[in-house]
C-alpha cells in the first residue's frame, strides 16, 4: 500500500488530536464528557469564516501568501474566531453547565450537553444552511516528497501549526501556575481550593483554552476538506475515542490518541474503503475499553 | 372521517415512541443508565424485523418471508444482545463511558444501514415490509384503526410489564443502584450483572418499538434513525419524567404533538425552499427545551423523586465540591 | 496570653440546615501558641475547623483572624487571609511531584519569591528535598504529612490548621509529625489542631480545649489538662482506661 496514508492521517490526526485536548480537559476537570465539543469545532469554523468575509469586505480581495491557498486575513480571522469560540464555551458553561453542576449530577451535564449539541449544530444549519463552503477553492498542487508521498503547502503549515500548538498547551500545563492548578483541580477539587485555587477562573480557562483548539481544528477541517455544520459532530466518536485512549486528563495523551486513531483512519481507508472510516475510532474504543479503560497514559480512577 | 384517520395515525406514532420511551426509562429512569445511542437500537430491531419477515430478495441477504410476529420477537432478541455487549463492556467503568459507547453504537450501526447493501439496501433502505392488516390498505381509516388497536396492545402489555417489574424485588435493586454508582461499580459482578439486564430489556423494547415502526410504515431507510431520533426521545422521557412509565406515555404523546404540529406549522408558514432551514430552527427550540427543563424543572411532569441532591446544600456554597467527591 | 491571633465565637456549623454539628464553639488562640482542640469521637471537632477554613457552611458566630472578619470567606481565600488548612487526609496532589506540590500552593507569593521559598522550605524539610521530583502519591505517610504541611507554611500563613495530623500514621510516623509541629512552633508558626491522639498533642500543645457535642466544654493549660479529672470525665465519657488498651481502643486519649 502507499505510504500516503501517513500524511492523510498525520492530518487526520492533528485535528482530531486538537479535538480531544479540549474533550480530555473537560472531562478531567470539570468531570463531564462534553457532547457539544465537537459544534464548538463547527462553530469556530463558521466564525471564522464569517470574519474572513468581515476582512473581504472592508479591505477588498487580498492576495494568498505564496504557496499557500490563504493569506492573513484568514490567519486574523483564526485568531479571532479562537476568541469567539472560547466565550461561545464559556457562555454555554455559565448559561447551563455550571448551573447543572451545581446540583451535583455529572451525568445530567452530560446530557445538557448533548441537547445544546444539537441546538447549537442545528442553529448553524438555519443561519448558514446546510450546504458545504470553502476558505478556498483554490486547488493545490501536491509536491512530491519521496517514498510516494505528495504533501501540499497548506498541509505542511497546518502540521506545523498543529505541533506549535500541542507543544504550546503542554507547556501551558507542566510549567505555569495556571497549568499546574489545572492539574491540582483535576486530581482533587476540594483540596485546590484549600490550597487558594480560585476554581471559577481555572474553569475559566479550561473552557477557553478547549474553545480555542476546537476553533483551530475545525479551520483545519474547514482548510483541508469542507465546512458543515455537522463537521464537528461527525469528529465526536474520534475525538471521545483519542480522550480515552491516551488516557483521560492527559494531554500528550489526547494528542497521541488522536494521531494513532487518524492513522487508523486513512490505513482503514486504503484497504477497506472511505465509506467505513468511522467505525475505526469505535473498534478502537472498544478495543481500548475492555483492554486497558485507564488509556495509555491514564490513572485509576480514586 | 379524515381527521378521525388521521388521529389515528397521529397517535399510533405516538405510542410507538412511547414504546422507545418506556425502554429508555427502564435504563434511565429506573437503572440509570445513560444511553444516547437508542436511535441505533431501535434501528437494529427495524432492520432485523424486516429481513426476518420480507420477501425473498435477490439484491441482498434474505429476506426470509417469516410471519411478523417472528419478526418482533428477532428484533427483541438481536436489540437486546447488542445492548447487552454494550453493557458488558462499560459497565464496570464511569457512566460517561457507557454514554461515550452507546454514541458510536448509533453511529455504527448508521454506517452499517447505509453502507452494508448486501444486507440493509443501503441508503434506499428497505421495502414491501409486510404490514399487519395489510390486506385493509384499501380503506386507510379501518387500516389505521387497526394499526392503532395493535400498537396500543403492545404498548400496554410493555407498560403492565414494566410496572410489575419495577414494583418487584428486581425493580428495587436497580432503583438502589441507581442512587448511588460508586456502590453499583464496587458491589461487583452482581451488581453490574443486574444491570446489565435491565439495560438489555430496554434496548430489546427500543428494538421492538422500531420493528412496530418499520411494519407499520412498510419502508425503512438510513435518515430514520438518525441523531435527532435519540433526541426527541430523550425529551419526550425528561418532559414526561424520567422514573415514571405513565410519564413517558404521556411526555412521548405530547412532545410528539408539539413535534407534529409545529411542522405542520412550518410548512404552512415556510415556503417550500426554506423548510429545511425552518426545520432545523425546530430542533434548535426543542433542544433549548431539553436544557430549560433540565435546569428548571428537572424531575419532568410526572417524575417519581427528587433526584436524591447528595451534596445540595454544601454544593449551592461550593459548586466544585461535588466534583471532587463523585 | 499574648496578642489573640485566630479568635472564634460562638460558632455554629453543620453541613444540612437545621442541623448544626457545632452548637456555639468559642476558642482563641495567642500569637505563637499551639492550641490543641479534644474531644470524643462525634464531638464536631473536625468540622469545627473546617468551618474555620471556609469548607463547612457556618450558620452562626464569628472568626476573627488577626481582628478580621473572615468567617465563611470562600475556602479558596482562606490562605491569602492568613490561615493555612491541612486536611487529615488526600492532602496532596498524588499525580504530582513534590515540588509542583509545593509550587502550586504559591499562587499568592509573587513569582520571583517563589523559588526561594521553597528552597526554604527543602531546607526544614530535608527529606523532601531529596523527593522533589517524586509523584506526591509514592511518598511514605510520615512524608505526606510533611508535604502537607509545608505547602501549608509556604504562604506565611498567620495561623496554621490541622486536622488530625496523626490519624492513619504508623507510631514511628506519630512521633515523626509531632516532632514536626513541635519544631515549627519554635520558628514562630501558630498552631491550632485538631487530635485523638491526646497524650501526644497535649506533650506539645500550650492550651486545649474539649469539644463536646459540638461546644466547648473545657479550656486549660495543655500539660495540667492531661491530669485534670474533669477532663478525662467529658473527654473519655468514662473513667480512664488502661493506657495500652486506650490507645488501641482509638477511642481518644489513652496512655
Amino acid at each position: 500500500m502507499s505510504l500516503q496514508f501517513v500524511v492523510d492521517g498525520l492530518l487526520a490526526g492533528s485535528m482530531i488530536g486538537l479535538g480531544a485536548i479540549g474533550v480530555t480537559l473537560t472531562y478531567s476537570i470539570l468531570r463531564f464528557s462534553n457532547f457539544a465539543h465537537g459544534d464548538f469545532m463547527a462553530w469556530g469554523a463558521y466564525a471564522t469564516l464569517a470574519v474572513v468575509g468581515a476582512i473581504g469586505a472592508m479591505f477588498g480581495k487580498i492576495a494568498p501568501i505564496a504557496p499557500l491557498s490563504f493569506g492573513w486575513p484568514l490567519i486574523a480571522a483564526v485568531v479571532i474566531g479562537m476568541a469567539i469560540t472560547g466565550l461561545l464555551a464559556l457562555l454555554l458553561d455559565m448559561v447551563l453547565f455550571a448551573r447543572l453542576r451545581a446540583k451535583g449530577q455529572a451525568i445530567i451535564v452530560v446530557m445538557a450537553s448533548f441537547g445544546a449539541s444539537m441546538a447549537l449544530r442545528s442553529l448553524l444549519e438555519f443561519i448558514f444552511s446546510s450546504r458545504p463552503t470553502y476558505f478556498s477553492r483554490a486547488i493545490q498542487i501536491a509536491m512530491p516528497v519521496g517514498f510516494g508521498i505528495r504533501i501540499t503547502p497548506d498541509q505542511i503549515a497546518l502540521l506545523l501549526l498543529t505541533a506549535v500548538l500541542v507543544l504550546s498547551v503542554h507547556l501551558l500545563m507542566t510549567r505555569t501556575q495556571t497549568g499546574r492548578s489545572m492539574q491540582a483541580l483535576s486530581q482533587n477539587a476540594a483540596l485546590a481550593r484549600i490550597v487558594g485555587i480560585d476554581v471559577a477562573k481555572v474553569v475559566r480557562v479550561t473552557w477557553i483554552v478547549g474553545g480555542a483548539l476546537a476553533c483551530v481544528a475545525g479551520v483545519m477541517i474547514g482548510i483541508l476538506i469542507q465546512i458543515r455544520p455537522f463537521m464537528g459532530f461527525d469528529m465526536l466518536l474520534p475525538m471521545f475515542a483519542a480522550a480515552i485512549l491516551g488516557g483521560i486528563g492527559s494531554v500528550p495523551g489526547a494528542v497521541l490518541g488522536g494521531l494513532i486513531i487518524g492513522l487508523a483512519e486513512a490505513g482503514a481507508v486504503q484497504l477497506i474503503g472511505a465509506e467505513w472510516r468511522a467505525a475505526v475510532s469505535f473498534i478502537i474504543l472498544m478495543t481500548v475499553l475492555f483492554v486497558r479503560p485507564i488509556g495509555l497514559f491514564g490513572v485509576r480512577e480514586r | 372521517m379524515d381527521l378521525l384517520g388521521y388521529g389515528a395515525f397521529f397517535l399510533t406514532t405516538a405510542l410507538i415512541f412511547s414504546l422507545v420511551t418506556l425502554g429508555l426509562n427502564l435504563q434511565w429512569g429506573l437503572t440509570g443508565l445513560f444511553n444516547v445511542g437508542l436511535a441505533g437500537f431501535v434501528a437494529i430491531g427495524a432492520y432485523t424485523s424486516a429481513l426476518l419477515t420480507t420477501p425473498d430478495d435477490a439484491a441482498r441477504l434474505g429476506g426470509f418471508g417469516l410471519p411478523i410476529l417472528v419478526g418482533w420477537f428477532g428484533a427483541m432478541l438481536v436489540g437486546g444482545i447488542a445492548a447487552a455487549l454494550t453493557g458488558i463492556a462499560t459497565l464496570r467503568l464511569r457512566s460517561d463511558y457507557l454514554a461515550i459507547t452507546t454514541f458510536g453504537v448509533a453511529v455504527v450501526v448508521q454506517l452499517v444501514a447505509l453502507n452494508a447493501q448486501k444486507l440493509t439496501g443501503g441508503p434506499f433502505g428497505i421495502g414491501f415490509i409486510p404490514r399487519p392488516f395489510g390486506g385493509l390498505a384499501e380503506t386507510p381509516l379501518l387500516f389505521n384503526l387497526s394499526n392503532l388497536a395493535v400498537v396500543s396492545m403492545v404498548t400496554l402489555i410493555v407498560y403492565l410489564a414494566l410496572e410489575h417489574l419495577s414494583r418487584s424485588p428486581w425493580g428495587r435493586v436497580l432503583k438502589a443502584l441507581r442512587e448511588d454508582e460508586r456502590a453499583a461499580i464496587s458491589l461487583g459482578k452482581s451488581a453490574r450483572f443486574y444491570r446489565v439486564q435491565a439495560f438489555a430489556v430496554g434496548g430489546a423494547i427500543m428494538a421492538l418499538a422500531g420493528a412496530l415502526q418499520a411494519h407499520f410504515t412498510g419502508f425503512i431507510a438510513p435518515d430514520n434513525y438518525l441523531p435527532a431520533l435519540t433526541f426527541q426521545v430523550w425529551v419526550m422521557l425528561i418532559v414526561g419524567g424520567s422514573g415514571s412509565n405513565i410519564g413517558a406515555v404521556i411526555g412521548s404523546i405530547l412532545v410528539w404533538a408539539i413535534w407534529a404540529g409545529s411542522g405542520a406549522l412550518t410548512s404552512v408558514l415556510f415556503s417550500p425552499e426554506q423548510q429545511a432551514r425552518a426545520a432545523s430552527l425546530q430542533i434548535v427550540a426543542i433542544g433549548v427545551m431539553l436544557c430549560v427543563i433540565l435546569l428548571v424543572r428537572p424531575n419532568g411532569l410526572f417524575g417519581d423523586r427528587p433526584r436524591r441532591a447528595r451534596f445540595g446544600k454544601r454544593a449551592k456554597e461550593a459548586p466544585d465540591e461535588s466534583i471532587a467527591k463523585s | 496570653m499574648s496578642q489573640t491571633v485566630l479568635d472564634v465565637r460562638n460558632l455554629e456549623a453543620g453541613y444540612e440546615p437545621g442541623v448544626p454539628i457545632v452548637r456555639g464553639a468559642s476558642i482563641t488562640v495567642g500569637k505563637g501558641e499551639i492550641v490543641v482542640v479534644l474531644g470524643p469521637n462525634g464531638a464536631g471537632k473536625s468540622t469545627l475547623i473546617k468551618a474555620i477554613a471556609g469548607l463547612v457552611p457556618v450558620t452562626g458566630g464569628t472568626v476573627l483572624l488577626d481582628g478580621k472578619d473572615i468567617t465563611a470567606a470562600p475556602a479558596h481565600t482562606m490562605v491569602r487571609l492568613g490561615l493555612a488548612f491541612v486536611p487529615q487526609t488526600e492532602n496532596i496532589f498524588p499525580l504530582m511531584s513534590v515540588e509542583d506540590n509545593l509550587k502550586v500552593a504559591c499562587g499568592i507569593l509573587k513569582p520571583r519569591e517563589t523559588p526561594a521559598r521553597i528552597e526554604e522550605m527543602y531546607a526544614a524539610f530535608p527529606d523532601l528535598a531529596r523527593h522533589r521530583k517524586t509523584a506526591a502519591g509514592n511518598l511514605s505517610g510520615g512524608q505526606r504529612q510533611m508535604l502537607a504541611v509545608a505547602r501549608a507554611l509556604i504562604v506565611h500563613p498567620k495561623v496554621l490548621v490541622l486536622d488530625e495530623p496523626s490519624a492513619g500514621l504508623s507510631p514511628k510516623f506519630v512521633a515523626m509529625v509531632f516532632e514536626m509541629l513541635a519544631g515549627i512552633r519554635i520558628s514562630g508558626v501558630t498552631i491550632l489542631l485538631v487530635e485523638q491522639n491526646a497524650k501526644a498533642a497535649l506533650a506539645i500543645g500550650d492550651r486545649a480545649y474539649v469539644l463536646v457535642e459540638g461546644k466547648d466544654r473545657h479550656e486549660g493549660v495543655a500539660s495540667e489538662l492531661w491530669n485534670d479529672p474533669v477532663v478525662a470525665e467529658l473527654y473519655l465519657g468514662q473513667r480512664r482506661l488502661d493506657p495500652e488498651r486506650g490507645r488501641h481502643s482509638g477511642k481518644g486519649s489513652a496512655a
